[in-house]
């Protein structure tokens, strides 16, 4: 029983992770029909940009609980520059080219960025961890988490809901569902759709960012973080289907179970079992959980 | 017709270039000693083995240029001839490392190759130098496979392989709690981390054959996130854990795992901890037993080598050289001891007996001349020397194959700083498989001393 626990705890913990890494990807694809091969590298931006900032704030001796602050402040930093940069400055110039185009440009901003933080921070590993160890840890049966996880999970599930509810219920959430549907129609009826794309891809920057900022504190932060993720939030998101909130919340428990089942039960296959989940959803469903069925368009 | 003379001129020029840059033959004048030093300089094995490695390099090419080191190493260079290092980056994968290599020896023209910590690029690149005919010494690789599976003529390495690591820690972990009943192991699921348990789990099993395996963790090269695996291992209440885990992955770990109280419970092995004494600080649980892959860093023996080596990187990096600088330190004393052996050799042939004409016009030229690269090759094979980390022998591979003992050693934090205490040495018979055995076999054979 207890061990069946430890999995429950686990994979909750994991989905958390995966979901707010993969949210971004989902997201920005779902607007832009962009597959953002530079999440990965963005992600690590907002790593490193957390121990900048956080370090900053610790070393100046302010108090330590500003430091989450100072997390998600270096999120929405490398949300704000880097967004309006990329999409302003380089997708701008691609759209409407094939998509094979389109994950070839981001694939080189992928490489971009990989060497431009080589350059900034160095090759060697930096950490914060004080975050992860301010609020201890508590019990649960004969197992001790850090209450850092259980933030995690509270604030994955809050970025969830803020999500559906911004785009469900405000007016700029459902124009951005108009333009999620046909953008030409979107465009049609005056919407400005490059605004809403400028506005949508700096939202998955921040996203992405916020995922690297929140796992900071738990690693070595350092050069090759990106590759790991971009890989795992891929799985994610084509799982749950691209473009789909839920799809992506879906992927991300269905992912995070399923490892945590395989690390305790069978670890052998742990490292594989990812991609056959992957496998299996995709040879049953091709588009992903949730894809929405598409009308053909002549 | 300007074009064409342009085009001409260009033609004669490159040809010139590359007439004057052709393949040294191995009887060529050596001037200077181009070295091709390859390291990991970017990616995650940069900042704990690569960069440390090259600045080890780069003191030791600086403080032989200029005579300066120790004897019997205070000639300048190698026999006289300055040395140039060549440093490429060992990042990308082997088969971008294979075309690199080639690209050392046939456009660079480096005389010899020192590098490669990775062991998938050591054994991609070992068949490789022997095609090429170009003496490569590996220096830091673990993998017992490189002169287990196959020979090389060309091919040297000169420091210990892994096999080592893993039964010494069995041995000392015995020493230390003969009561152990379970152990569980996480290792990175690549050779490193597959060799390095499989051997531990052999060693265990054949030293302790009633101790049970509670779980072997194999999470992924890079995967920095462990929280399941940490609650597979808490759950399983194992009395010792294994790990050689390194770098981002190991300091991820630890930080995770920490504060989770694993190690309270259970005892923490680290093969390869000793780059992270001084990084980890307080995420390192007292009382975890740490090896440097042989007697480097902190297990070094007082020498004037040691001493030597620890000023001149610190001059470079301002923290003390931890195991990848000592790994340099045997590869270039190692090759220099060969190269001057040979040296003397050559002259001293050079003059036959009785001679009474000419002996002098004969020295000079083979002074000059330099050893070619089977003589340096005779010398190297089975060479004892001296080095920072005490005396190794090529006795395994048919004389390739560096040995030495190796320590291990467990961690006290003592006024904030980690220091190393109960360090235990073992001589090189009695954790090293002989010439001719595979570890495997040899440890499931009991590990009888090979002498």
């Amino acid at each position: 029983m207890n061990q069946f626990l430890a999995i429950v705890i686990d994979g909750v913990i994991y989905s958390s992770w995966l979901f707010i890494i993969a949210v971004g990807l989902t997201l920005i694809y779902g607007v832009m029909k962009i597959l953002n091969v530079a999440h990965g590298s963005l992600y690590a931006l907002g790593a490193y940009a957390a121990t900048a900032f956080g370090g900053y704030w610790l070393a100046q001796g302010y108090p330590p609980m500003g430091s989450y602050g100072m997390l998600v402040l270096a999120a929405i930093f490398v949300g704000l520059v880097a967004g309006p940069l990329i999409e302003r400055g380089l997708l701008r110039l691609v759209y409407g080219k094939e998509e094979v185009v389109l994950v070839l440009v981001t694939y080189a901003v992928f490489l971009i960025l990989e060497d431009l933080t080589k350059l900034a921070f160095g090759v060697d590993p930096l950490s914060i961890p004080e975050p992860y160890g301010l609020l201890g840890s508590f019990e649960i049966g004969e197992l001790m988490y850090p209450t850092y996880s259980l933030v995690l999970v509270l604030l994955s599930g809050f970025v969830a809901i803020a999500l559906t509810l911004i785009l469900g219920h405000t007016r700029q959430g459902k124009l951005l569902q108009a333009v999620i549907h046909d953008r030409e129609m979107a465009a049609g009826v005056g919407i400005n759709v490059s605004r809403v794309y400028l506005i949508t891809f700096t939202v998955g920057v921040m996203l992405a960012a916020l995922g690297g900022a929140l796992t900071a504190p738990t690693i070595s932060v350092q050069p090759g973080i990106a590759a790991e993720v971009i890989v795992l939030a891929f799985a994610v998101v084509v799982i749950g289907g691209l473009g789909s909130l839920g799809g992506a919340a879906l992927g991300a428990v269905i992912v995070g179970m399923v490892r945590a089942w395989a690390v305790h039960k069978w670890p052998e296959v742990e490292l594989f079992s990812v991609y056959a989940v992957m496998a299996l959803v995709l040879i049953m469903r091709p588009k992903g959980l949730f894809a929405a069925p598409e009308a053909r368009k002549i | 017709m300007g074009k064409t003379i342009l085009g001409a001129a260009a033609g004669l020029a490159l040809a010139a270039l590359t007439a004057h840059a052709g393949v040294a033959s191995a009887q060529e004048k050596r001037d200077t000693i181009r070295i091709g030093f390859v390291t990991f300089l970017s990616g995650p094995a940069a900042g704990p083995f690569g960069v440390p490695a090259k600045l080890a390099a780069e003191a030791i090419v600086e403080q032989l240029n200029a005579g300066k080191a120790p004897a019997p190493y205070n000639t300048k260079g190698f026999g006289g001839a300055p040395l140039e290092l060549v440093v490429i980056d060992e990042a990308g994968g082997t088969t971008k490392q294979v075309s690199e290599f080639r690209n050392l020896v046939s456009r660079q023209n480096v005389d010899f190759v020192i590098g490669y910590i990775s062991s998938g690029d050591c054994l991609a690149i070992a068949p490789v130098a022997e095609e090429l005919k170009k003496v490569t010494v590996l220096f830091d690789c673990g993998t017992p496979r490189v002169f287990e599976e196959a020979s090389y003529k060309y091919v040297f390495r000169t420091r210990p392989h892994a096999t080592m690591d893993a039964v010494a820690a069995a041995k000392y972990l015995l020493e230390l709690k003969p009561a152990v009943k379970t152990y569980g192991g996480i290792n990175q699921n690549y050779a490193w981390g597959q060799d390095s348990w499989n051997d531990f789990d052999l060693a265990m099993k054949s030293l302790r054959p009633d101790a049970t395996v509670t779980t072997s963790q194999m999470p992924k090269f890079g995967a920095g996130q462990y929280g399941a695996e940490i609650s597979a291992l808490l759950q399983s209440g194992s009395d010792v854990i294994h790990s050689s885990l390194w770098g981002g992955d190991l300091e991820a770990l630890m930080m995770q795992s920490v504060p989770r109280g694993l190690f309270r419970k259970s005892q923490l092995i680290l093969v390869a901890g000793e780059p992270y004494l001084h990084r980890l600080g307080a995420n390192m649980p007292d009382g975890t037993i740490v090896g440097a892959r042989g007697t480097h860093g902190v297990f070094a023996p007082e020498s004037g080598l040691n001493t030597w080596l620890k000023n001149i990187y610190k001059a470079k990096a301002d923290y003390d050289p931890n195991y990848p600088a000592y790994s340099v330190a045997l590869a270039f004393l190692g090759l220099k001891s060969a190269f001057e052996k040979a040296k003397i050799e050559q002259l001293s042939k050079s003059i036959p007996m009785g001679a009474n004409k000419g002996v002098k016009e004969e020295m000079e030229k083979a002074y000059n001349l330099g050893p070619s690269d089977e003589q340096v090759i005779a010398a190297f094979e089975g060479l004892s020397f001296d080095s920072p980390s005490g005396r190794a022998s090529m006795s395994l591979g048919k004389g390739h194959q560096a040995v030495m003992g190796t320590a291990y050693g467990t961690t006290k934090l003592v006024n904030g700083k980690v220091t190393v205490t109960n360090i235990k040495r073992y001589p090189a018979e009695a954790v090293t498989p002989p010439d001719g055995l595979a570890s495997p076999e040899w440890i499931k054979g009991g590990m009888k001393p090979s002498k």
